[in-house]
């Protein structure tokens, strides 16, 4: 019959495109997020379109773009953040280690404590440097002794590398601590709950640049436990630190006469900088754009 | 106007960044000016502060203060017993409370954290229009179907006014008050907090318990403060539904009527200041007056110590 031909030539697409993955060289991980035709809307305005792309594990993955195309839309969609938006919806595929984490069996909860994030501001709770640190163990029911509580709060500040400046004043509010400290507290805040992925909305965008050079030193050596998605806006930044690079852009969608956002490129950061296969993309890594 | 720029030739000198006399009079004049509002305020104050003492000061100063300490509130008679209304007080004030407090911030966490944007923009204006309501009516609510239906029904009390049915009436009037302070306390608290919570895998009831409330602890203690002071000031309700007229005897059952501070004050002083009785019967109302200044006062200031010292600065 003919009509059976249709149905098995997607799907032969589709494994094709599995299959080309990972035969490619640079295919060296597992995928973590897998996301095909992300739709996202909040009400009526969509911001972003018909994402795909595939996270890998134990690699650093950068999404860049101008003002508005959908980037950290896209990130907080990783750990369902957008769900705390009530008007905000998400449609596609996005499947996290091979589970459609928007499937309406899943507790958004669950995902958020596998899946850590850092924020564009650091947001420390106006709590003392431990307090914030043993947040994340103690509502998840991680330690039971405090003892147990106690080495995670110091190994988390030891893997942020903010141990040896906070360890005499772990009752202090974290709030005295420097911006630069502040957001390191936050990664450790993060790290404290033993997450698979970490989520960074601009971590170094309210930094200086010694700050921003320890962040990106930090996120090198914790790479090799954790999975890191950063969107940011500096560019340099993504060329320094990441193995792949999304390049997404604003563009005028015909539909609604709005912005919305689209990723026009997704590819190994050496690939992204040096040889873009999009002219949008080398317009904007050059400069010439955004 | 004159051309204040520099003639090159005269050269720059101190003069020429002179300020402007006309200028600077005028600034003068606008800060005397709103200084002498903040002072018409403070001179009020002070003149009500000073009436209130006068009169309190003969009463302290002629009374026998066996009086003052007695079986009960009957000032027609020389019998001024100040811890009846005192205990009536606080009796209403503690009940109210209990009704308030947890009803007040349980709309607010509704309000602020749970409700979607829609319902949060029908239900705030109503709570708001709730507050409005006119104290008297409340007194014929309490009066009429508090006492009833509550405390006669659940307490086995009178189904007449009781310190009970008072309570609950000026527990009801601070409800908006309550919700509404804590709600603007807790909507302070900034979104970036929620989301660190959140994405630390905690729950919505984990984020507001540890997180939002913790930090919006000033805000809700302001919002306890407020409420109690208006519980403590509350008259027409206590009066109507509080279950005694213009004298009462001593009692701390909440079943029982009695008269608060303000309800004793006022049971005397309506409509004329004609107090008639014995002598310092006029006086005795300054001096209930002072009492409850003092100690609305002082619960303001341990109150403002305890906020200082539980906030969470963020």
């Amino acid at each position: 019959m003919e009509q059976a031909e249709p149905e098995a030539s997607p799907r032969l697409g589709l494994d094709l495109d599995r299959a080309v993955q990972a035969a490619a060289p640079d295919a060296v991980g597992d995928a973590v997020f897998e996301v095909e035709d992300l739709n996202v809307y909040y009400g009526d305005f969509r911001a972003v379109q018909d994402a795909s792309f595939t996270v890998y594990k134990h690699e650093i993955t950068a999404m860049i773009g101008p003002s508005g195309c959908g980037k950290t839309t896209v990130l907080r969609c990783f750990n369902r953040m957008n769900d705390l938006i009530p008007t905000a919806r998400v449609e596609g595929r996005l499947d996290f280690q091979k589970v459609p984490i928007y499937d309406p069996r899943v507790d958004p909860v669950e995902v958020r404590r596998r899946i850590g994030m850092v924020f564009q501001k650091p947001n420390p709770f106006p709590k003392s440097i431990y307090d914030n640190i043993a947040f994340g163990p103690r509502v998840t029911g991680m330690a039971k002794k405090k003892s147990d509580l106690d080495d995670i709060v110091e190994r988390s500040l030891n893997r942020a590398a903010l141990w040896d400046e906070v360890n005499d004043r772990m009752k202090d509010s974290a709030l005295g601590l420097s911006g630069g400290q502040q957001q390191r507290l936050c990664i450790a805040r993060a790290i404290a709950v033993d997450p698979d992925v970490l989520l960074m909305d601009e971590p170094c965008s309210a930094l200086d640049p010694i700050a921003t050079a320890r962040i990106e030193d930090l996120m090198q050596e914790i790479k090799n436990d954790y999975t890191i998605v950063i969107v940011t806006h500096n560019m340099q930044q993504a060329a320094r630190i990441s193995n792949r690079t999304a390049f997404f852009t604003a563009q005028l969608d015909s539909t609604t006469d709005q912005r919305c956002g689209l990723l026009v490129e997704y590819d190994r950061t050496e690939t992204i900088f040096s040889n873009p296969s999009d002219e949008r993309t080398e317009n904007y890594v050059t400069g010439r754009f955004g | 106007m004159t051309d204040t720029r520099v003639d090159p030739a005269e050269g720059f000198s101190v003069e020429s960044l002179a300020a402007n006399p006309r200028q600077a009079r005028k600034e003068r004049l606008i800060r005397d000016s709103l200084g002498a509002t903040a002072l018409v305020s403070v001179l009020i104050s002070g003149l009500i502060i000073w009436s209130l003492f006068s009169e309190a000061w003969t009463f302290m100063v002629e009374v026998d203060w066996g009086a003052v300490w007695d079986i009960g509130w009957f000032p027609r008679r020389g019998i001024y017993d100040i811890k009846t209304l005192i205990v009536a007080s606080l009796i209403i004030t503690g009940i109210a409370m209990i009704v308030a407090g947890p009803l007040g911030l349980g709309a607010a966490i509704y309000l602020s954290e749970y409700a979607r944007p829609g319902v949060r923009r029908t239900l705030k204006p109503i709570l708001e229009i709730l507050a409005g309501i006119p104290s008297v009516v409340l007194g014929f609510f309490a009066l009429e179907w508090i006492a009833p239906n509550v405390v006669k029904t659940l307490f086995g009390g009178p189904a007449a006014g009781s310190l009970l049915a008072a309570g609950i009436g000026v527990g009801v009037l601070v409800v908006p008050l309550v919700a509404s302070i804590s709600e603007d306390a807790m909507k302070a608290v900034p979104m970036s907090l929620r989301e660190a919570s959140s994405g630390l895998g905690a729950r919505k009831i984990t984020t507001t318990v540890r997180v939002v409330l913790p930090a919006a602890v000033s805000g809700l203690m302001a919002a306890f403060i407020v409420a109690i002071s208006r519980a403590l000031g509350e008259t027409m309700v206590v009066f109507m539904a509080g279950g005694a007229a213009q004298t009462a005897v001593y009692t701390h059952d909440p079943l029982d009527g009695s008269l608060t501070m303000t309800a004793g004050m006022t049971s005397l002083a309506r409509g004329t200041d004609s107090v008639v009785g014995e002598g310092l019967t006029f006086q005795s109302l300054f001096f209930v007056g002072l009492v409850l200044f003092i100690v609305t006062f002082g619960l303001n200031l341990v109150a403002d110590r305890f906020v200082h010292r539980v906030r969470e600065q963020y």
